[in-house]
């Protein structure tokens, strides 16, 4: 079967994609990713989001765990979203002499679902010793209940109150108190702060306060507090179990990726087509050498290879790329463009090269490879997604930098946090779905140009 | 020669040395801890007798000489299958050896492999020989454009196959290769093999479905378009004679090289498959060693994958040779 040679240049196959339905499909999921990376440049600049993206302390603010907001709607639930109170604090200064002040905060809650977890968060600036804290709690139904006194630990100190096997107590209490029986289900801090008075687990919706009143020991003394009740909702994309907003390494995971993509299956491709070019030209020793390298390099175990260099030498992806590059230096791609230069070889214009005495180097890169480059586009296109679901391999055994963020991470964060088996689905699905669109666009893609450039297939 | 470059390319930063060192340091210093006559010894004089018996005993190795002849000595104990001790792992039968430790988990990935690659070469020839007679239909063109799924690898679709059969609907297991504890029939243990095989397999069929049947399908097309295929139907032989005799039989060398080239690229993907569904064969040998940092295994399994790939190379090209009356061995 002998391949005819395509008579379009780049420029003249771009035209032609437009003609395809399919090719203006893959094109506009590209614009979307092209989109995706200037805003991810644009927005989160990379240093700033491998920093944020390995700093423990930088979402304590988030939930834990969220499911996407839009994910939520598919529930048919209006699931708890993060409230953050620290700017509804009404402010009464008490006493003057202690100083004394209440903070109120007031809120409305009505969602279907309980939220996380609750924290409050202080600051404080003082003296000699630092305030305490009297926290209490109203209900819709104006019972005011007296939770917990705290004293601040340092300068900055967190009150967990999710935690506080006394508020657990105390809202027991309460139940108790309200039903003349012990409630039926177990009283976590987060149910009896927000269920209502039935003897039933339901949400109470309505307005509720959080009263703090802080006691300082000196006038000087200040205070800072930050009240978050966190939700089960965030985002587009959800968090993960460091509370980490997932849509910043999805966003950031696209260029990486790409890069490492398109970079590996460009320089993989064109390297084959200069080796198969002096292969096929050259002939002989050079050949039959090139041929039998090519030969061993089929049987070489290249993904164990991969994964024991990056494992061995701790190399970063950037580095891990030259590797791959020269692990697949010496490819199938060789063979089968090889066939190709064997039959350009032939033609009278190079035969006219040869005979105005162009050097062979001048023929290869000038005249030969030129002319093999459009057929060998597609499978360049194709390989890319290939690549890409390689630097996944890589990430989910665990064998690439881990402070990257990218596709394949955020995939082996949830399997080995038992996503699956703990059914936050949207955490492998996510990644999952950008695999894939990027999967389908570039194999639609290399389709249509090989149809485009192989008129053969046209026929069939 | 893979074997080779293998080895080459593990002791490029001098790894495989090391791991040899570490071991003759650490018999030595067990020797010499051990032995009764040298009780009297001070610590110092001790290491620098264990020091002085290391260098000997790397000589009579011969790790002292260049890059080059050391890299042919890893090489035979590579070739003889001696891949030293591993480091934390054992095998299942308690030894530490990391031949053993390989050859255990073998047999599970040569079920699972095989099983794969022989279903799917099958089903993919069948498919395409029908879809080439039935050119045009609507399940012809379905699969032409379903074909473009096929660059998503099978292990992908296994994540997608353990959340629906397992996570979701909880009729199929999410890993491993028989239930625990093991059934007490043999009868039953085969049948929990095969429940547990059903996901790795039907991922690995989805992926490879769509463009094997095209690619053969294409293969079929351009053959059954040739005068002697037109000359036997006009002489009103039956259709499936004319398949089985004047279009299969021509086609299969080509189709036979282009499943060699995915039957070699399918062991990687063996590997994070069995990552993926924790089938305990070598695949999972490999993420273990990784979590443990166990070298010497990691380095036994890519030897082991060498020769893997190297034994399916030979055994292609004898079915080539058998397939094809013009190749001869």
């Amino acid at each position: 079967m002998t391949e005819e040679l395509s008579i379009y240049s780049l420029k003249g196959i771009f035209k032609e994609i437009l003609r395809y339905k399919i090719g203006i499909f893959s094109l506009a999921i590209f614009a979307f990713f092209i989109i995706l990376i200037i805003y991810a440049v644009i927005a989160v600049p990379y240093d700033k989001t491998i920093s944020l993206w390995n700093d423990s302390q930088a979402w304590l603010k988030y939930p834990r765990n969220a499911i996407p907001i839009w994910w939520g709607f598919l529930t048919g639930k209006n699931l708890p979203r993060n409230i953050d109170l620290s700017k509804k604090g009404l402010l009464n200064v008490t006493s003057q002499n202690p100083k004394k002040i209440e903070i109120t905060y007031p809120f409305n809650y009505n969602y279907d679902d309980f939220p996380t977890d609750f924290n409050i968060f202080f600051k404080s600036n003082f003296k000699n010793e630092p305030p305490t804290v009297k926290i209490f709690w109203e209900k819709p139904n104006k019972d005011k209940i007296f939770l917990i006194e705290y004293q601040l630990g340092g300068e900055e100190s967190t009150l967990y109150l999710g935690n506080e096997t006394s508020i657990e107590e105390k809202l027991t209490e309460y139940l108790k108190s309200k039903l003349e029986y012990h409630p039926p289900y177990s009283v976590s801090v987060l149910r009896g702060l927000f269920v209502d008075t039935s003897g039933n687990i339901n949400i109470e919706k309505g307005e509720y306060k959080l009263h703090i009143e802080v006691e300082f020991k000196n006038q000087e003394d200040t205070i800072e507090i930050e009240p978050i009740i966190y939700g089960k909702v965030y985002g587009i994309a959800g968090t993960d179990h460091l509370r980490r907003p997932l849509e910043l390494a999805l966003l950031w995971g696209t260029p990486i990726d790409l890069a490492f993509g398109l970079g590996a299956s460009i320089s993989i491709t064109l390297l084959h087509l200069i080796l198969a070019t002096i292969s096929g030209w050259f002939g002989g020793k050079v050949d039959s050498f090139i041929q039998r390298l090519t030969e061993i390099y089929m049987v070489l175990p290249f993904l164990p290879l991969m994964i024991m260099i990056s494992l061995f030498y701790k190399l970063t992806i950037w580095k891990l790329l030259f590797v791959l590059i020269f692990l697949s230096l010496f490819g199938t791609g060789v063979k089968t463009q090889r066939a190709l230069v064997l039959q350009v070889k032939t033609l009278p214009y190079i035969e006219a090269a040869k005979a105005y005495g162009a050097s062979n180097w001048r023929i290869i890169f000038l005249y030969i490879i030129p002319k093999i480059l459009p057929p060998v586009i597609p499978s360049l296109i194709i390989s890319i997604p290939a690549y890409v679901f390689l630097e996944a391999i890589l990430s989910l055994f665990g064998v690439l930098d881990p402070t990257q963020p990218t596709w394949g991470r955020i995939i082996e964060d949830a399997f080995r946090n038992g996503a699956l088996y703990k059914g936050y689905y949207y955490w492998v699905l996510e990644p999952s779905f950008l695999l894939i669109l990027t999967a389908v666009s570039f194999a639609l893609l290399g389709f249509v140009i090989d149809r485009i450039v192989n008129p053969k297939l046209k026929e069939i | 020669m893979a074997v080779y470059l293998t080895i080459v390319v593990a002791n490029a930063g001098g790894y495989v040395d090391k791991l040899i060192e570490t071991e003759i340091r650490m018999n030595v210093a067990m020797a010499i801890k051990e032995d009764p006559t040298l009780r009297g010894y001070t610590e110092e004089q001790k290491m620098s007798l264990i020091e002085s018996q290391v260098k000997t005993q790397l000589k009579m190795k011969g790790l002292d000489k260049p890059f080059f002849i050391r890299s042919l000595y890893h090489l035979r104990n590579a070739l003889t299958l001696d891949l030293g001790t591993a480091m934390w792992m054992t095998s299942d039968s308690g030894s530490m050896k990391v031949k053993n430790i390989i050859l255990e988990r073998l047999p599970l990935t040569i079920l699972l492999f095989t099983t794969a690659t022989v279903l799917i070469f099958f089903i993919n020839l069948f498919l395409g020989l029908k879809l080439s007679q039935k050119y045009g239909s609507f399940l012809d063109k379905l699969i032409v454009y379903l074909s473009p799924l096929s660059t998503i690898p099978g292990w992908f679709y296994g994540i997608f196959l353990l959340l629906i059969f397992y996570s979701w609907l909880h009729i199929l297991p999410h890993g491993g290769f028989m239930d625990f504890p093991p059934p007490p029939t043999l009868w039953e243990k085969i049948l929990s093999v095969i429940k547990h095989m059903i996901l790795p397999l039907s991922a690995w069929l989805i992926s490879s479905i769509f463009v094997g049947t095209y690619s053969e399908r294409n293969f079929f097309l351009i053959y059954s378009t040739e005068d002697y295929v037109e000359v036997a139907r006009a002489k009103g032989l039956p259709q499936k004679d004319v398949e089985r005799k004047y279009i299969l039989r021509p086609a299969l060398p080509p189709i036979i090289t282009s499943f060699a080239l995915s039957v070699i690229s399918s062991w990687m993907g063996a590997i994070i498959t069995e990552h993926i569904f924790s089938w305990p064969g070598l695949g999972m040998v490999l993420s273990q060693a990784i979590g443990m940092f166990d070298a010497p295994v990691i380095i036994g399994v890519t030897v082991i994958y060498a020769y893997l790939l190297a034994g399916t190379v030979l055994l292609l090209d004898f079915i080539y040779a058998i397939i094809d009356p013009r190749v001869r061995i």
